[in-house]
């Protein structure tokens, strides 16, 4: 929420949102909540303010009927009133009624906010593009507040050249744009051993893609030259972890991006400002955020986060370790848990798919719990390692439904289910579940989170 | 129109341009941006120590009972007096022999697999609150009290750059660095893929209070 900059200058960050349903922003509001009982004082006003923004955060048809003296036949009363001027949001901000649509994290799952993570609403995003301040967040020592002026990026060790850059420097370089997803491979961690939260968000929200540009690593590792006996880097950030990751050579020549722009503005704090490293279709926690040094080497380096961390327990007791791939994965968006179905009717499955491998092939959709089949349509674009949108149209008949969708990727790699993935992995390997989520919709047209045997 | 000869021809000619000009693009300090950084510049951040051998881990010793004194200090009050964790934050010592049970705790003694690793980690991201403030010396005094509460090194033991690479950590030989993915051979099958009766739900997470909210303001999940 404090990268919405109205509610941040005001100082106190948390309550704001909330508090600023009231009044002149929201007339709606104010006015329907005096029409219904004209004694309501300011405690109910903000309450109703609070239930009406959810409900329209779910879905709006049940707040149709509140809003009625807003509907046809009447004007509503943005319609008969001047609006805010230009410069009013100097920097742009969701309307207010978006104010529920947020990065949540869950508290019980680390020890505080700052070696953590937040999830992206995936419920309430359309399109394969993650607006910037809603991009899932994974810090190991919290957000650093990076001085652009004072970041520097040094690349050193088996090189020709040592180098040490500036922002400016490296904004010189030749400039590329790539759309990538960065996904945590955690992501699903909580559902290995069975399912736990009844959430689209926190089960699938540690995913967000975006456009990044920056330079190709590949142009400042020839500026360097490159060592003979260079097989290996050692990329490291800026942030109190000094968070690091080796990574071979061959990833770093063929796609990784140090970039400094997402979605067409400076990198977000969150997202590693000034400058990250983005791997493409690797497990997040290798595109370094705040990205101030890179080393060559002959070896791996095995730091924690790749040793302690970010490896992947097996039932005999034995570790992999250099998991980086995202193997292919999808998930339905809509209907979901947050999400619901409103009774019998013509609706639209949507979803997202994605891969580490490349493109997203095909994806199928079953609402049978994976008796039967139909190939959903993929939309464009149909990029490799960023999201991919696919919709297929469903007549509910008002039954308890089973739905579920399956990605196969470009290499024919087929999404397998949890209990194919249990039966290779066990159910402690915390990491890499990718598996076909299950969503049950009952007669009522509530959506949960569901396991099959 | 080019005859199939001079068609070779002229690919030829743009391949062997193209070659030269990213062979160009190539050429180290072809840009010319930056500064070469200097020795004090890069030693200043040069502080990574690689795990398997231990290049890298600087000069400076500490003993366990120096790294007792550090640790109560330090970090007790995360990781618990003999690490072993205070409410979510890390557990640092025992779970050994723990890692096919059901609920395995993997620690630096049961899981970890290089302890220059333990350096490494301890140097460049701890105290949590003001991380890399430590002299080399404390570093080492805290690796070698870990180690010790592990039973990994007598109570005598000091830990240096010659010392640490030496150890062979417990789990050391569990680890496969090559990953065997894809482990899973799933068949798109698209009718009748399996018995209607078999499909039973196993698992659900309905009702079960663990989801935090999705709407209205960020959930805390703290009683009332």
């Amino acid at each position: 929420m404090n990268e919405r900059p109205q509610a941040a200058k005001r100082g106190n960050v948390r309550p704001i949102l909330w508090r600023g349903i009231r009044g002149r922003n929201l007339p709606v509001i104010s006015k329907l909540a005096g029409q219904r009982n004209v004694a309501l004082g300011r405690r109910t006003v903000l309450g109703l303010g609070a239930a009406l923004t959810g409900s329209l955060a779910l879905g709006a048809e049940s707040a149709h009927s509140e809003t009625s003296e807003m509907s046809p036949p009447a004007d509503a009363p943005w319609s008969q009133s001047l609006g805010a001027g230009v410069v009013d949001r100097p920097y742009g901000t969701p309307a207010e009624f978006e104010a529920g649509v947020i990065r949540r994290n869950v508290p019980w799952l680390t020890a505080g906010t700052e070696s953590s993570i937040s999830f992206s609403p995936l419920q309430s995003l359309n399109g394969i593009i993650t607006p910037n301040g809603l991009f899932f967040e994974r810090y190991h020592a919290g957000r650093p507040d990076v001085d652009p002026a004072q970041h520097r990026l040094m690349i050193h060790g088996m090189v020709e050249r040592p180098l040490l850059l500036t922002m400016q420097d490296i904004m010189r370089f030749p400039s590329v744009s790539r759309i990538h997803f960065i996904e945590c491979p955690a992501n699903g961690g909580m559902e290995w051993r069975s399912a736990q939260l009844n959430s689209l968000q926190f089960n699938h929200g540690m995913i967000s893609c975006a456009e990044w540009t920056g330079v190709k690593l590949s142009t400042l590792l020839e500026e360097v030259g490159l060592k003979k006996e260079a097989k290996w880097a050692m990329v490291e950030g800026a942030d109190g972890a000094h968070m690091n990751r080796s990574l071979p050579l061959e990833k770093c020549l063929d796609d990784c991006l140090i970039v400094y722009a997402q979605n067409g503005e400076a990198l977000r704090p969150e997202q590693g400002y000034p400058l990250r490293l983005v791997v493409p279709g690797w497990e997040g926690n290798v595109s370094i955020k705040w990205l101030r040094r890179i080393k060559l080497g002959d070896k791996p380096w095995y730091s924690r986060e790749e040793t302690s961390k970010y490896t992947d327990l097996m039932p005999d007791g034995t570790s992999r370790g250099f998991t980086w791939l995202i193997d292919a994965k999808s998930v339905i968006t809509f209907p979901c848990p947050e999400k619901p179905v409103s009774g019998p009717g013509l609706y639209e499955i949507r979803g997202l798919a994605w891969t580490g491998n490349g493109k997203v092939k095909r994806v199928d959709v079953s609402v049978d719990g994976g008796v039967n089949w139909q190939t959903a349509q993929l939309h464009e674009p149909v990029l490799s390692k960023a999201l991919t949108r696919f919709t297929l149209p469903w007549r509910w008949d008002g039954k308890p439904a089973l739905l579920e969708s399956r990605v196969i990727d470009e290499t024919g790699y087929v999404q397998p289910t949890i209990a194919q993935l249990r039966q290779q992995r066990g159910t402690n390997s915390v990491y890499h579940n990718n598996s076909i989520q299950t969503w049950q919709v009952k007669a009522d047209g509530s959506v949960f989170d569901v396991q099959l045997g | 129109m080019f005859n199939w000869a001079e068609h070779r021809l002229l690919w030829g000619a743009i391949a062997l341009f193209m070659t030269t000009a990213s062979a160009a693009a190539a050429e180290p300090g072809h840009f010319g941006y930056g500064t070469t950084p200097t020795a004090a510049q890069i030693a200043g951040w040069d502080i990574d120590v690689r795990g398997d051998d231990g290049v890298g881990l600087p000069a400076g010793k500490g003993s366990v009972s120096q790294g007792e004194s550090v640790f109560a200090d330090q970090c007790a009050a995360c990781h618990g007096t003999f690490g072993e964790g205070e409410g979510r934050f890390p557990k640092l010592a025992g779970g050994n022999g723990t890692l096919k049970d059901d609920r395995p705790e993997p620690t630096v003694g049961s899981y970890w697999p290089f302890a220059p690793t333990l350096f490494d980690y301890i140097n460049r991201a701890m105290p949590m609150p003001t991380p890399h403030t430590l002299s080399s010396d404390d570093v080492y005094a805290l690796t070698a009290y870990i180690l010790n509460l592990n039973n990994i090194v007598p109570n005598d033991f000091v830990a240096d750059r010659e010392s640490l690479p030496k150890i062979k950590m417990p789990n050391h030989d569990s680890f496969v660095w090559t990953d065997p993915r894809p482990d899973t051979a799933a068949k798109p099958c698209m009718s009748a893929c399996i018995d209607p009766g078999a499909v039973k739900i196993t698992a659900t997470a309905e009702g079960n209070g663990l989801t935090p909210k999705t709407t209205g303001p960020l959930d805390t999940m703290q009683p009332k």
